[in-house]
């Protein structure tokens, strides 16, 4: 015999409430970014230097400049989804843990954006 | 609690001896911690591509700079790590890989091979030319 309500086996959200979301969002995000990591260590390989003018104009490039975007985005989402793991392991006071997934959030979005915008910037300038 | 009689178990991590499967984990999240302040690095470096020639310049000699290379070099070795353990943990998602001759076999494979695919890189920045 059961004890969950019908409303809760439907929504499938088990005893914490949140269901797999967070999981299943972890391992989403760690797919592309096996993809969006090797794209971008490969493709900084093949860059025949760094100089600036190298490095603007290969973000300049569509292509690039979405992949580049995908990355930072996908990269500072799952670093936030493995951080709360890690602060919801070691950090047992209730009042730390808010303070301290508060401040990570705050910085996750504040490097995405910066990222992000950084690209586009780069992308949406005049060629190099 | 200081009566032997009513000590409470311990969990399994606090009476199990070190063995390298755990160390192959404790690494994987500690290497995901690395990563995220790399992020910083990596964001730093895309900003001051986006901040003109003189902000890029700047990064280029703080990427030069020796403690960045030993910075950098160790942060290679996390992505690579984190990225082969990473691959490890999603087959173990889909079931399988959990045999023990197995599990042991992926583990030094995901541990020698970041190490490798480090060198690899770190050569090929060498030789192609100063970043």
């Amino acid at each position: 015999m059961s004890l969950r309500s019908p409303v809760g086996r439907v929504l499938g959200l088990g005893a914490a409430g949140e269901g797999v979301g967070h999981w299943w969002t972890q391992r989403v995000t760690s797919v592309a970014l096996v993809l969006l990591g090797l794209w971008f260590v490969i493709a900084l390989i093949g860059l025949p230097d760094r100089s600036y003018e190298t490095v603007t104009s290969w973000m300049h490039d569509p292509f690039n400049a979405v992949m580049l975007s995908l990355l930072v985005g996908t990269a500072v989402y799952h670093s936030l989804l493995g951080v709360q793991v890690v602060v919801e392991d070691y950090v047992s006071d209730h009042g730390s843990k808010i303070v301290s997934m508060l401040a990570l959030q705050f910085i996750h979005f504040i490097l995405g954006a910066l990222g992000i915008f950084s690209v586009l910037r780069v992308a949406f300038g005049s060629a190099a | 609690m200081s009566n032997p009689k009513f000590e409470r178990p311990l969990s399994p991590f606090m009476m199990y001896r070190w063995q390298y499967s755990n160390t192959l984990s404790i690494l994987h999240r500690v290497t995901g911690c690395a990563l995220t302040a790399g992020l910083l690095l990596f964001v730093y470096w895309l900003v001051a591509v986006a901040s003109g020639p003189e902000a890029y310049a700047e990064a280029q000699s703080v990427f030069a700079h020796p403690l960045t290379r030993v910075l950098l070099v160790g942060f290679s070795f996390a992505f690579f790590y984190h990225l082969l353990n990473g691959i490890r943990h999603l087959v173990w998602d889909a079931g399988y890989g959990f045999e023990k001759p197995r599990a042991r076999a992926t583990g030094w494979l995901v541990f020698l091979g970041a190490i490798v695919l480090t060198a690899i890189l770190w050569v090929l920045v060498a030789t192609g030319g100063a970043a």
